[in-house]
């Protein structure tokens, strides 16, 4: 029984590098064709290696400020998303109030409203407030798609925590701020921790709702976009490559951080 | 103050989802009511019947993003829920290592994972052709342009969301409690039913709310790896808006799309034995 | 003044703009009014002599354009710079003809300007969308004397703007056929090859309904241009048999070109540029025009409505005409150049060239996807033109097909 237990156990840690592996498999080939030595502007066909592309990565000076505008949006929108999402997450899994109904619709309607119609719709709204299209706009919009995400996945968590260790904080003095960071926030960490994952990765790879908000501000997948009518240039593969290889390492060194610290 | 905090706690997402949806989603569903064209102008005429023409010829395109949908969010759950069973109860120290790498190959745009996919799974290129050399696959075998490249591609790009918040809900259960039950039930099978599973319920909740009504509006997937018949109603959408400029039949398929997706998240909230809708969204 | 061309240059009056404070009103208003029209009237002769009589050189100007659309050191607008004294500001902000046009709508109907001088897209449902919504300025031919000298007299006479009013061709392509020749063998002529049960299940076609429209038609013998809705609808029909047979593997947008060039079609109805560069890149696919007939197409400049410098961008367009500065923009395209001059510019760079660089200038002047002989050029269709009401008949045949 026990033994049989451990072979599970070991079946299902490669069972999970398998699909991790699988997920990245992709970027296995973006990688490879970061080295591509081609000779016309498609960049398909395997035909030699070099590193040029590393050494002329930052050439193209519009993608390279659509990069910067990428990563900053996703961090920005990904801090504000995650602290009012988990707050409405708190609020719909632990509190009964009025209107709690109405804000798990808008919750789900916000999921199921497809994209294309989020941005049109916003940008009308934009349009007629007088609001000009900039990076700002383009954050608002990117808070609104990920926020149900963050509130849902915090909600799964909240929901069945036992209240009893809170009052407990509260009956020994402790204040409504003082109980929330030493005893809630802890236990809710994964939820929200998860929720800053999803939405860092719906903000960084967003396409549709920012074409219609963006103004004339360019982010990554935008100029990815455009760059496919004449063919990405191998340069974008490398900033693909730096950002898989940057997430990598954080990875590696939380592994070993964490490692450290036991 | 204590009756106050669940209001301070919404507000700020309230203010957002008041002036950012719920005023665009008014004035949409204004323009699903209303006839006319894009060069003339739209007049409000409070057609209903809009929904009824975009509605019967668009039924099959609708009914065939909840069927890839569904199946996609089957698969999802089915592939996830070992993964993330194995990152709660035996991730250890590197559980948050572990999620970022399953999330990671999604910071990086979706154009290029297409491409790379479209190269992978070429017809005859590295992994079908050399299968095809071997005599291990028949001769016209293709994944790509078919219903299954669809429902593998929704899959596959909306895993993480499947997997998180499972997750999320698992990482609480104490593991003590699942040996416990171990002991006291005769089969492992019958202590993670009885006990494992009721507590990641609201998890599979989160994770289906995030995958299947996503999944069945994406339009990317059917239009890079679909074949001539698999057109999904986010597709339709696209065309309707962008092309036809035809913005009323566009805003009347997606509030139809929205109506039967609640419907759908309804009956499955009934099927996990909820009685109340919003209230299973909240648990 | 003549108030439509007002509404060209400013903003319209404020009293429907709100402040975002009264954002929900705005919603309600927009819900209660709905949408307004903006058709066009025909601008008369003298209101555009007018308009441009009262506009003034500013020394700059702002160009969008679709990203590697310019080479990177920016030659051909820092020549203009130096010639001119206008500074520029050069942008790639357009990445899709449909969201564009999704983008620009709501904006220009609501009287405020895009911000760009010059925005650059594909003839195509969009561009006469701009053009019938009046929210294109009309051009003063006086102002483009390089494009009355250079242009080639394919881009002069074009179905979906007579007389270049509203616009002038950036950089063009010819949609043909294009095969993978380690799949067929054979040395292929007509567009009925598409059709060859043959190819069962390797046919690429694809999803635009002009592009497909107009292929089902020249397949038919009909021309495009002066085609109807009775020439609309055999054509679905012989498309709508060819997808019923199987034929068809799926509809494409641009991604058809890597499908060819892999074998997982063996052809495919194709843009020119793609091939092109396939072929440089050493890929065994080959492309011709059918003998029934092909279609141009073109990416073409136009001043949107309340546009800043106007004239600075007149300007500009006018010069990317002179053959040195054309031929500059068609090396780095690649695609076809509306001006023919620079076909002899760029064999005598390859003459005094030397190694790779010569190697490749050869091959793109000795291309006919580069420079399409006359011979083909005569047998390149325009697109349809076609009204609202005719729009209305004619994507429905097509779309129904495509994303049944």
């Amino acid at each position: 029984m026990r033994t049989r237990g451990r072979l599970g156990d070991r079946l299902l840690h490669a069972y999970t590098w398998l699909i991790i592996v699988w997920l990245s498999s992709p970027i296995a080939v973006m990688i490879l064709f970061g080295f591509n030595d081609k000779k016309s502007k498609s960049n398909t066909t395997w035909q030699g290696f070099t590193l040029r592309w590393y050494t002329e990565l930052f050439d193209i000076s519009d993608l390279t400020v659509a990069l910067r505008n990428t990563l900053v949006i996703a961090l920005v929108s990904t801090v504000i998303t995650v602290v009012i999402g988990t707050m409405l997450g708190i609020a719909l899994g632990r509190h009964r109030f009025r209107g709690a109904g109405a804000t798990n619709f808008l919750v789900f309607a916000a999921i199921s409203t497809p994209e294309l119609v989020m941005g049109a719709s916003l940008l009308s709204l934009f349009v007629s407030g007088n609001v000009p299209r900039d990076a700002n706009t383009i954050i608002i919009a990117h808070v609104l798609f990920s926020l149900s995400f963050v509130v849902v996945t915090v909600r799964a968590r909240v929901v069945g925590l036992d209240p009893s260790l809170e009052e407990a904080a509260r009956d020994l003095g402790a204040t409504a701020w003082g109980t929330f960071r030493q005893v809630t926030l802890p236990s809710i960490m994964p939820g929200v921790l998860a929720g800053a994952m999803l939405s860092f990765a719906l903000s960084i790879d967003d396409y549709v709702v920012t074409s219609f908000v963006n103004g004339s501000t360019v982010t990554f997948p935008l100029w990815i976009v455009g760059a496919v009518k004449t063919g990405i240039p191998p340069q974008v593969n490398v900033m693909g490559t730096l950002i898989f290889g940057v997430g990598v390492l954080i990875a590696i060194a939380s592994a070993v951080a964490s490692r450290r610290r036991a | 103050m204590k009756r106050l905090t669940p209001y301070l706690l919404v507000l700020p997402s309230w203010i957002w989802l008041a002036i950012f949806l719920v005023v665009p989603m008014a004035a949409m569903a204004s323009v699903s009511l209303q006839t006319g064209n894009a060069i003339d102008g739209f007049a409000m005429t409070f057609s209903f019947s809009n929904y009824g023409d975009a509605l019967s010829r668009y039924s099959t395109q609708l009914l065939r993003s909840l069927l890839y949908g569904g199946l996609a969010t089957v698969a999802m759950m089915l592939i996830g829920y070992p993964v993330a069973y194995w990152i709660a109860f035996r991730g250890g120290r590197r559980k948050s290592m572990y999620l970022f790498l399953l999330l990671l190959p999604f910071f990086v745009s979706f154009v290029l994972r297409t491409i790379s996919w479209n190269f992978l799974l070429a017809d005859n290129g590295i992994l079908f052709g050399t299968l095809k050399g071997w005599g291990l696959l028949p001769e016209g075998f293709h994944v790509l342009a078919t219903t299954f490249a669809v429902v593998g591609g929704l899959t596959y790009n909306f895993l993480p969301f499947m997997i998180l918040p499972i997750y999320v809900a698992l990482e609480r259960v104490d593991p003590r409690v699942v040996e416990a039950a171990q002991d006291l039930y005769a089969t492992r099978g019958a202590a993670f039913r009885r006990v494992v599973l009721p507590l990641s319920l609201p998890g599979v909740f989160a994770g289906v709310l995030m995958t299947f009504v996503p999944a069945t509006a994406d339009p990317i997937n059917a239009a890079i790896l679909g074949g001539t018949s698999n057109t999904m109603i986010g597709n339709i959408i696209q065309t309707e808006y962008l092309t036809n400029l035809n913005y009323p039949t566009a805003s009347a398929l997606s509030f139809t799309l929205m109506a039967v997706l609640l419907v759908g998240i309804f009956v499955y909230a009934r099927v996990l034995g909820t009685e109340n809708v919003l209230e299973a969204a909240a648990r | 003044m003549n108030p439509f061309m007002r509404g060209m240059t400013q903003p319209r009056t404020r009293r429907d703009i709100f402040k975002l404070a009264g954002a929900s009103a705005a919603g309600l208003a927009l819900a209660a009014c709905g949408v307004q029209g903006q058709k066009a009237a025909p601008p008369k002769a003298d209101a555009v002599a007018d308009f441009w009589a009262k506009q003034q050189k500013h020394g700059k100007v702002v160009f969008a354009n679709w990203p590697e659309y310019m080479p990177e050191d920016k030659g051909p607008l820092e020549k203009f710079k130096a010639d001119t004294g206008i500074s520029y500001e050069y942008k790639e902000v357009i990445q899709e003809n449909a969201e564009f046009f999704g983008k620009a709508d709501p904006v220009l109907r609501a009287g405020q300007p895009l911000g760009y001088d010059i925005v650059v897209m594909t003839n195509g449902v969009q561009l006469q969308h701009m053009i019938d919504l009046g929210y294109v300025v009309p051009l003063d031919h006086s102002k483009l004397p390089n494009f009355q000298a250079n242009a080639g007299q394919k881009y002069k006479e074009r179905a979906y703007d007579p007389g270049n009013k509203y616009t002038v061709p950036y950089t063009s392509g010819v949609t043909g056929i294009a095969y993978n020749t380690n799949y067929i063998k054979d040395d292929l002529t007509s567009i009925e090859a598409l059709f060859d049960p043959k190819y069962k299940g390797r046919v690429g076609m694809m999803a635009d309904a002009q592009e497909i429209g107009n292929f089902g038609m020249i397949s038919l013998g009909i021309a495009p241009e002066t085609s109807t809705e009775a020439d609309w609808r055999k054509a679905g029909e012989k498309l709508k048999a060819q997808r019923d047979a199987g034929i068809v593997r799926k509809y494409y947008d641009q991604s058809y070109i890597d499908a060819v060039s892999k074998g997982d079609l063996w052809i495919s109805m194709a843009w020119s540029g793609d091939v092109f560069q396939r072929q440089l890149a050493g890929e065994p696919v080959k492309f011709y025009v059918p003998e029934e007939g092909g279609t141009i197409w073109t990416d073409n400049m136009l001043i949107p409505k309340g546009a800043a410098n106007p004239v600075d961008a007149i300007m500009l367009m006018d010069y990317l005409y002179q053959p040195a500065v054309a031929a500059e923009l068609d090396e780095f395209i690649q695609y076809v150049t509306p001006v023919p001059a620079v076909q002899d510019l760029l064999r005598e760079k390859a003459a005094s060239a030397t190694g790779e660089e010569k190697k490749t200038l050869e091959e793109m002047v000795a291309s006919p996807l580069m420079f399409p002989s006359d011979e083909e050029y005569a047998k390149l269709h325009s697109y349809t033109p076609l009204t609202t009401q005719q729009e209305q008949v004619f994507n429905p045949i097509f779309q129904s097909i495509t994303q049944a």
